[in-house]
Formats: C-alpha cells, structure tokens, sequence
C-alpha cells in the first residue's frame, strides 16, 4: 500500500467510526437500550455466578 | 529525529477449564497452544539472544537460581508473525513487530481471534469447555500481563526515559484502564476503579514483573543490535478489548517516547510519589482527584494529561505530519474533552467506561451490592475471548462500541504478517517454508535444509525483512534452501 492509499484507507476508517459514534450515542443513551441491552446479558451470563467467581483463580502471571 | 517506533503488544490471557477448578493451568495453556488450527510452525524457541535479567540501569540482578520456566513449554511462530506460547500459567500471544500503533492495535486484535480459535480446538480434544479472558487480574490479588514493546535509540539515556515517563504512565490509565470491581494487594476499598493494574505497582522502577511491579521496567533486552537499540518494556498497562482505546494506549506511548527522543518533552512534571499516585489514580472515579507534584502544587491526571496533549500536538505538527499521528492525536483530545465533561459518554470508547456502565445498570435493576458474585462474574465475563459470551464482543455486535477495524480486516490479520517490519519476513517464512524452519526468535530464524549444520538467518533490524525488501525474493525462493542462496547471494 503506497502511503497515500494509506491515508485514504485511514480517512475511510475515521468516517466509518464517526458514523458508529452517531449510531451508538443514538441507541444506547437512552435507559430503555440499557433495560435492553441488560436483558441480551441476562440470556448469557454465568448461570453459576457465585461458583464461577470462586473457581476463577490465576496463578504464575507477570 | 526519533528512531521509528517499531512497537508490539504480549498478552497472558486468563483461563478456566470449565467442570474441573484443579486444573493444573500450564497443562490447560500446553492444551490450548498446540490445539491451535490456524497456521504454523511448533519451534524451539532459540535463547541465545534473549536476556531478560539483563538490567537497562547496568548491573545483572539475581535470579534465585530459577531457570528460565519459559524454556521447556511449547512454542509456535504464527503466519502473522506472531508468537503463540505458554509463558508460566497462561496461554500468551505476543504480535507481530508493527509498524504504527493502528497496526498494533489491529494485530493485538488478531490475538483474540487466535485465543478463541485455540481454546474451541483445546475444548474439543479435552471434551471440556476451556474459556479465555484477556483480563490482567482474577480478583483475588493474582495479576498477569498485557506488556507493550516500544523501540528506543540505544543512545537514549534510561534515566530520561525513568525521569519522563513515571508521570506519563501514572496519568494515561484515566484512558487505559480496562475497569474492575474493588480492590487488591491491600490498597484502600474501591466498589470499582478505572484499571485492573494499578494496585499492583510498588515500586517506581525495577526489573521485576511478577512481584513487586515496578511502573517503569528495566528489562534491557532489545531483541535487535544492541549496540543501536533499546525495546522500552513497558507493564503498567490494561490488556484492551475496546480497539479505539487500544490504539490510544499504544498511540499516545509511542508518541511520548518519540518526543522525548527529540528533547521535545518540555518538563518531567514529577509526582511528589508515583506510586501512591498509581492506585489513586486508579480509584478515583470522579477523575478530580488533586496528585502532589514534587515541586509543590496539585494537579489531576486529566490536567497532566493535557499537557502532554499540548506539547505532543505541537510535535506532531511539526515533525510527525502523518495520517495516523493526526488520527491519534485527535482521538486523544476527543478523550481527554470527554473525560472532563461526561466520562459515561465514553462508555463506547473506553472498557472501565463500558464496564461500569453494565454494572451500575445491574446495580439499579437488580439492587445488587458491588461485591454481589453476579456483578463479579460479569466483571470477568466482560473480557471472555467467545464472541457469544464475551460482554464486550456482545457489545460491539449491538454497535454499542465504536470500531477502527472489519472484522475483514481482523481476519486478514490473523493470517498474514504486517508488511513494513521483519515480522513480514518471518510470517511468510512460516507460511511457505514451514517443513524446515526448526528455531525462531525475534532477530533471527533458523532452517534445516538437510545439510550437516542447521542455518541461522539473523534479523537483528526490525524494519530490515519488510515487503519492500524481500517479498520478492520470498515470491521467487522454491524452497528455504533456494531462499537462503538467494539471502547470501
């Protein structure tokens, strides 16, 4: 990729992100998103939460 | 002018094997490092120019006689560049030698990918589901890596790099940090603070990285020339899922140390001390907190922030004219603006932001106390590298999280080498001369094409072995012993 494709190829990416910004502010500020989104969350959360926390350990790291 | 920042990430990701909690963690990591399909090559992972006790300050530092655990684990060198292995007890996936930080952050991605395809591949053959997070703490005072790899010019003095960078590093976790519930390592009581990291840090510099943390790491091995290189270590940071807050860690980091190669760092803004600093940092949720300076005076990590904001504007208009830096640094102001109105409206930019976002919705609907397993479990389950069950992966399908790359792009990434560092050079050799490639390091790669004595090509320049200056002769090699007349003819 020559630098000026870069540039486009990075342009491109800049509008595309400003038109997920515009997407997401539309649909998740209000709480009825929220109340929404926390339901999506319910159908996959640990079924298990107080096990899963406790057998959730991470030894021997940097 | 700055030597190029040729940077990279390694990642340690958390792991569970679902149905059996005695799992022995560096036999599930074995697991899920050979289970992975993508391609490949299994090497040995050849030491002779990695030094990690060397110390950058001068002086070698004791080991208390433990040999190197990394040694006798499996390794592999990925078609990406990429470095897939068992560091201790964790699965770790170091990317590919980058050019700019977009690129970073897009083969750090990569990693995600690869982690989720190993861990179905590990699940299949052990016929138990095993899960990976890319989270840095279990929340039960164990911590484990995200690190970030910066090239600096050898000439570089270490101590401007202690000197500017304790600050830096301190105050860009406002923006870093991946969110977490309470606290650990005996720091004050938090119901959540900005990073996963912060509580760790106790010392300002150092050579350690699993005990005692320092916020500036001394490890000196430059994994290039030595005479011309130093690779900056830096540990302090959050593993990110959020790619745009990925490519500003990485960004605004490489950024700095470029400028300050320059001189063009004005002032070291001195923290009276850095390290309570850290976790104040960390925990104060109302980003308002006063830090003392060393000089006398307060001022908060946003105002510090905006300092280094200011200066590095100037800088790249002057010596970094570039779409990437202008895309950074605009990122960044967008940021750190946020950050002093309405932090919640970055909750589609920043994961402690995301994060605390899901919490508090489940602490309002449900009338759960912070320390509620239901809220900890969804702390964890935010980083699941599942796209079905990660929380993060959920919200971005939904459009709840902005984008910088395709999944296209992503999936590119996973397979090929960038094309503008030696990474190229090692990523194609693993596609097309798999069957003779034995060793592999950072700087250099070592065939068995059937003669007496096994053949070591070095790469001790990490911008040499780019597209540019051997794709061509990759194109035409027939085989890796065609390939190696070609290199010394």
């Amino acid at each position: 990729m020559s630098d000026r494709e870069r540039g486009q190829s990075e342009g491109r990416r800049q509008e595309e992100t400003e038109e997920q910004r515009t997407d997401a502010v539309e649909t998740d500020t209000d709480l009825d998103a929220l109340d929404d989104l926390l339901d999506e969350i319910d159908e996959v959360l640990e079924e298990n939460a107080e096990e899963f926390v406790k057998n959730y350990v991470q030894k021997g790291g940097q | 002018m700055a030597l190029h920042k040729v940077l990279g990430t390694e990642t340690e990701y958390g792991i569970v094997v679902r149905g059996d909690p005695g799992f022995n963690p560096a036999v599930a990591s074995s697991l899920v490092v050979n289970s992975y399909p993508g391609e490949r090559v299994k090497v040995q992972w050849s030491y002779e120019e990695e030094s990690p006790g060397r110390d950058a300050r001068g002086f070698g530092h004791d080991t208390y006689g433990l040999i190197d655990p990394e040694g006798a684990v499996v390794n592999s060198v990925l078609s990406n560049g990429a470095r897939l292995y068992v560091d201790h007890a964790h699965p770790e996936y170091s990317g590919p030698e980058t050019y700019d930080p977009l690129e970073a952050a897009l083969y750090d991605k990569a990693g995600e990918v690869v982690m989720h395809r190993a861990a179905v591949a590990a699940s299949e053959s052990a016929g138990r589901q095993v899960s990976l997070y890319k989270n840095n703490s279990d929340g039960k005072g164990n911590s484990y890596g995200a690190h970030e790899n910066y090239l600096l010019s050898r000439e570089t003095p270490f101590g401007d790099v202690i000197r500017y960078g304790l600050t830096f590093m301190v105050t860009r976790q406002i923006f870093t940090g991946a969110g977490k519930i309470g606290k650990e390592n005996d720091r004050p009581d938090a119901d959540f603070q900005i990073t996963q990291r912060a509580d760790f840090f106790e010392e300002e510099v150092g050579l350690e990285t699993t005990l005692k943390r320092p916020i500036i790491n001394t490890r000196d091995e430059p994994h290039g020339d030595p005479s011309q290189y130093r690779r900056l270590h830096v540990i302090i940071g959050d593993a990110n899922l959020s790619e745009p807050q990925n490519f500003l860690k990485l960004g605004t980091t490489a950024l700095m140390l470029a400028a300050l190669e320059d001189g063009a760092i004005p002032d070291s803004l001195d923290l009276a001390d850095p390290v309570e600093a850290c976790w104040q940092v960390s925990h104060d949720l109302s980003l308002g907190r006063p830090l003392e300076l060393d000089g006398g005076g307060t001022a908060t990590a946003l105002e510090l922030q905006g300092r280094y904001l200011e200066w590095l504007s100037k800088y790249v208009e002057k010596e970094l004219d570039e779409p990437v830096w202008r895309q950074l640094i605009a990122e960044w102001e967008r940021t750190l603006t946020m950050l002093s109105t309405d932090p919640d409206k970055l909750s589609d930019t920043l994961d402690w932001v995301a994060k605390k976002r899901l919490l508090e919705g489940y602490v309002e609907r449900d009338g759960l106390q912070w320390t509620n397993n239901k809220l900890r479990a969804l702390d964890l389950q935010y980083h699941d590298v599942d796209p079905e069950r990660g929380l993060y992966s959920r919200l971005a399908r939904r459009g709840s999280m902005r984008r910088l790359f395709t999944d296209e792009e992503i999936a590119a990434a996973v397979s090929s080498p960038p094309t503008r560092t030696r990474a190229y050079f090692r990523g194609r050799c693993v596609s097309e001369f798999a069957g003779s490639l034995v060793a592999a390091n950072w700087d250099s790669l070592v065939f068995d094409i059937g003669e007496a004595h096994l053949k070591r090509v070095p790469m001790m320049e990490p911008l040499r072995g780019d597209a540019a200056l051997v794709g061509k002769l990759l194109d035409e090699a027939e085989d890796a012993a065609d390939l190696l007349r070609r290199l010394e003819g």
